[in-house]
């Protein structure tokens, strides 16, 4: 992330900026994801486009100010177009000595940090192996440190309330931060308020209290001269409508939402908990009101068998996993693609392999999705590539696997699942229609593998519908009548329909497109959650003034978009960026053998940071 | 259970498919295959209601030849996809068609969790204690010592109790049946269809190739009335050609009595009672080896997975302010750019 511009002195000690990084960072019990998230949601609605990340610890209640019990909430807001959450930050929020020792790396030199002094106790500091106390070594001194004893203060604004225990007052400092935060940018706390109002509406006390230490973080923002500056971010431009901020996760299961009311379809979902995917369950088992089937199975493979089941019977059917759990529905996806019916399957992308990194992001899973059945078994692979686009694509899954008669996979990833943007609202009316094979007629003369003639999908009969019973199952079928078969010719026969079923897709998905330049010296290519770093990398080296760098993101893997050849042959070098070991460029390779395909690749469990994205374009581009 | 009925009269050949059946002459499958197209069209539901889904194995192959809807899937896993079927639509009659190896060794897992959910389905069991498909290996059921392809010199790994580990695992309905006792299997089949809940039936199922005669102590018809005991709801526990011999219960176990010796009378013999929510003595049947209990040892009626989904589904509905999904993503915190 470039540091932001200074635009200019409105008055003195107001600065206006185009964008900034904020990371709140403290102990897991400190409440920071509930302030990042109060900040964000208050910064969406003044305007600014934002973009957040969490970050927390896998252990559920690490031990108090342990330095792996240190939990994050990082929201990157702007007047400008913002498509991460940013590298590096302008304002770090440390409660406590073990956040500002694991989070200082990623504070730009010469920008603020706010610390909460009355943390920084022996205790603390051991616990956050710092030999001699940060705020006192000199350590900081590249830093703009401002030192607010924010316990003390916050048990002196709550002396007057009665009946209110200590841990309610201790654990209401966050409020304190936020909103010397909120003075800082110019934001009223008044959303907060009304949010504490609403989220404590049996408890008055604790909404008063929090209120009240809110508050005062702002007066005292307000009044100390140790804070120079307040900072104006305008809002963005942004396409006029009625938003709100979406996590990934929620943007995906509203995508199936949607998709199960347009078509007309219940939404089924078989599911076994796995980070970072089950969020997706968390959200679907809420809406029994729309009818929504959703069921946690034994483990990975009933939650898919039990949704091929659920597909067999006429539902949208999905089932939603990580890595190692799309590894277990393996054999059964495979079922799917023999028999033919519509399944999406989620998989949201942790490092690997095997266990792996299950809380970090990555994009190694691609191969797998591909290729990771036994036989000749393709099946539809796209990928999501915001936390807002979660929704439009598993939209899109669900399509074409209801009009296509075919398992579909959806990449997302832990990056962009777990972070959370505007979301522009699409109602269900505005949604392309959803149209479904289910049979009409009586029955007579219908086989189970009847095709479309122009998508080859099979009709879809359900049980209850008199006159089509018939059997499907993972032995090889007569292409005609739909029994068992052995016979050589026709298993070749079906293998190639099955391939070319889902090679005519390509007939139904958008072409790629470039964005800047549409011809030129570098073509950098992406895929997936990798959407954000790359566009804003590609669009700084523009602004820049390089013209001869173009962007192509692919959200359709299999089948790959139609033009891709044409738009790969505009540019002298194609650089593929994955957050993996090269999987998409062999995937290219083999498809296009006539192009060279150099690699970034980047596999720390981390998003490409903007830094190093430029550099490495900057190698590529003529000197 | 179906609520709807039909008007339509079936005969058994209405569920007979076109398919011409493979399996070994002479095996037990034919006879199980046969009671249960016997049995539906006295169960009063809609052909194209009528769903079979097995796994892998010979018994897996069954849905082929029933001409109603049917998914021959993959190995263990027939008892979720049959829970994915049921939960889309639960006005189907969902069957369950599995074997010792497919059920309690590769898809153990399943078996015991459709029991303990208690989904509204039927499962029939074909146990034969061998793997046959593959010719001849021991399974979950194979006794100790059992010679198999993969046990020449004896099988060393001790078997499961189907019925034991079913009821262990919260089993509502247990039956279990000679694979050649049609009569009796067909009208098991009717009443596995009219039961609320999970209803298992293990057929004792003869392989003719690769472990021919593995019941044979108890169901050749020379011994069949002195070693088993044909079990019904509220009838005295009597066995024997001349139903001379009942169980009685002496401390905690059971114990074979014979009328009139020892001043034994028939109301000495316990009564059966199937419907009992304690599963106690249902286990104490189960395991006992001399009579071998056959018949429905257990149908204790519960709430059904699917009652309590429904119930549940219909409360959010009645609370719920949604009811497009436009209303869920309008609410809440929502803002507007101009």
């Amino acid at each position: 992330m470039a540091i932001p511009r200074l635009l200019a002195d409105a008055e003195k000690g107001n600065e206006i900026l185009e964008a900034v990084v904020i990371r709140f960072v403290g102990d897991s019990g400190d409440g920071m994801q509930l302030t990042g998230t109060q900040f964000t949601d208050t910064s969406a609605m003044f305007g600014n486009d934002v973009a957040t990340f969490p970050n927390y610890p896998s252990e559920i209640r690490a031990p108090q100010g342990s330095l792996y019990g240190v939990s994050g909430f990082q929201v990157h807001i702007g007047s400008i177009e913002v498509s991460t959450p940013g590298d590096n930050v302008d304002l770090l929020v440390a409660m406590n000595p073990a956040g500002l020792k694991t989070n200082l790396y990623a504070v730009k030199p010469g920008h603020t940090i706010i610390v909460d002094t009355d943390s920084f106790s022996k205790k603390n500091l051991e616990k956050a192996k710092y030999d001699s106390n940060p705020l006192e070594d000199g350590s900081l001194e590249n830093y703009r440190v401002i030192e607010v004893e924010m316990t003390s203060l916050t048990k002196e604004a709550l002396k007057d309330i009665e009946g209110i225990d200590n841990k309610s007052i201790t654990r209401s400092k966050n409020m304190f931060a936020l909103g010397m935060v909120y003075w800082m940018y110019h934001r009223s706390p008044e959303y907060t308020i009304d949010f504490l109002n609403k989220k404590f509406r049996t408890q008055p006390l604790i909404a008063e209290a929090n209120t009240k230490v809110l508050n005062a973080g702002y007066y005292f923002a307000e009044t100390l001269e140790l804070i120079p500056n307040s900072y104006t971010i305008a809002p963005a431009k942004m396409e006029p409508g009625t938003y709100r901020i979406i996590l990934g996760n929620t943007a995906t299961a509203w995508g199936f939402l949607a998709a199960a009311e347009k078509s007309g379809l219940e939404l089924f979902l078989g599911s076994y908990p796995i980070t970072p995917a089950t969020d997706i369950l968390h959200e679907l088992v809420k809406h029994k009101h729309f009818g929504v089937k959703a069921f946690q199975a034994e483990d990975e493979i009933a939650g898919i068998t039990s949704a091929i089941g659920a597909a067999f019977a006429g539902d949208l059917a999905i089932t939603t996993t990580s890595g190692p759990g799309l590894a277990l529905k393996t054999e059964a996806l495979g079922l799917a693609m023999m028999i033919e019916l519509p399944l999406v399957v989620v998989n949201v992308q942790r490092g690997g392999p095997s266990t792996g990194l299950p809380t970090k992001t990555e994009q190694s899973d691609l191969l797998q999705a591909l290729y990771g059945r036994n036989g000749e078994s393709p099946v539809i692979v796209i990928a999501a590539s915001t936390p807002a686009n979660c929704f439009e694509y598993a939209y899109q899954a669900s399509k074409l696997a209801l009009e296509h008669m075919t398992p579909v996979i959806l990449l997302t990833d832990g990056y962009i699942a777990n972070g959370s943007a505007p979301w522009k609202i699409k109602t269900v009316a505005e949604m392309p229609e959803i149209r479904n094979n289910k049979v009409t007629g009586n029955g007579e003369e219908w086989h189970a593998y009847d095709r479309d003639e122009e998508t080859l999908a099979r009709s879809w009969a359900v049980p209850g519908t008199k006159g089509f019973e018939h059997r499907i199952g993972g032995l090889e079928k007569d292409q005609v009548t739909g029994n068992v078969s052995y016979v050589p010719e026709n298993h070749e026969f079906m293998t190639k329909i099955r391939a070319e079923k889902i090679k005519r897709v390509e007939n139904y998905i958008p072409d790629l497109t470039t964005e800047f330049a549409g011809e030129g010296d570098v073509l950098v290519i992406g895929w997936g959650g990798t959407y954000g770093a790359l566009h804003t990398a590609v669009k700084q080296l523009q602004e820049e003034g390089v013209d001869t760098i173009g962007f192509a993101h692919f959200n359709y893997i299999n089948p790959l978009p139609k033009n891709t050849e044409a738009i790969l042959g505009k540019f002298k070098k194609i650089v593929v960026c994955e957050l993996n070991n090269g999987q998409f460029a062999k995937v290219l390779r083999i498809h296009f053998s006539r192009f060279e395909f150099l690699q970034f690749n980047k596999i720390q469990g981390l998003p490409f940071g903007n830094d190093e994205l430029i550099q490495k374009f900057k190698q590529l581009l003529p000197k | 259970m179906m609520e709807t009925t039909t008007e339509e009269k079936y005969m058994f050949k209405d569920f007979v498919s076109d398919q011409e059946v493979r399996w070994c002459p002479g095996c037990d499958d034919y006879v199980i295959l046969r009671s249960l197209q016997k049995a539906l069209p006295e169960m009063g539901v809609r052909k194209e209601d009528v769903v079979f889904i097995s796994g892998i194995g010979c018994s897996s192959r069954f849905p082929y030849y029933m001409d109603a809807y049917g998914m021959h899937g993959i190995h263990g896993r027939a008892p979720a996809i049959a829970t994915g079927v049921k939960l889309a639509n639960p006005d189907l009659s969902v069957w369950v068609i599995t074997g010792d190896g497919d059920s309690m060794a590769i898809g153990g897992n399943h078996f015991i969790h459709v029991l303990r959910r208690n989904m509204d389905l039927n499962i029939i069991l074909f146990n034969n204690e061998i793997y046959g498909l593959t010719k001849g290996q021991f399974s979950p059921t194979s006794l100790v010592g059992q010679k198999t392809k993969s046990s020449p010199y004896g099988n060393t790994q001790p078997p499961f109790l189907p019925g034991e580990l079913a009821i262990g695992a919260q089993a509502r309905f247990f039956a279990r049946i000679g694979g050649n006792m049609p009569k009796e299997m067909t009208q098991i089949f009717i009443e596995a269809e009219k039961f609320k809940g999970t209803a298992l039936i293990e057929v004792l199922q003869n392989c003719v190739i690769f472990n021919n005669g593995c019941f044979s102590k108890y169901t050749d018809k020379t011994v069949r009335d002195d070693q088993q005991l044909f079990i019904e709801h509220g009838k005295p526990m009597l066995f024997g050609k001349d139903r001379e011999k009942g169980l009685v219960l002496n401390g905690l176990k059971l114990e074979v009595a014979t009328i009139g010796e020892n001043g034994v009378t028939q109301e000495d013999i316990l009564v059966h009672d199937a419907k009992e929510q304690d599963p106690t003595l249902h286990q104490m049947l189960v395991r006992l080896e001399y009579p071998l209990v056959t018949g429905i040892i257990r149908s204790f009626v519960d709430v059904t997975l699917g009652e309590r989904e429904d119930a549940l589904t219909a409360q959010v509905k009645a609370d719920s302010e949604f009811t497009k999904t436009d209303d869920l993503f309008f609410s809440g915190e929502t803002y507007v750019v101009k």
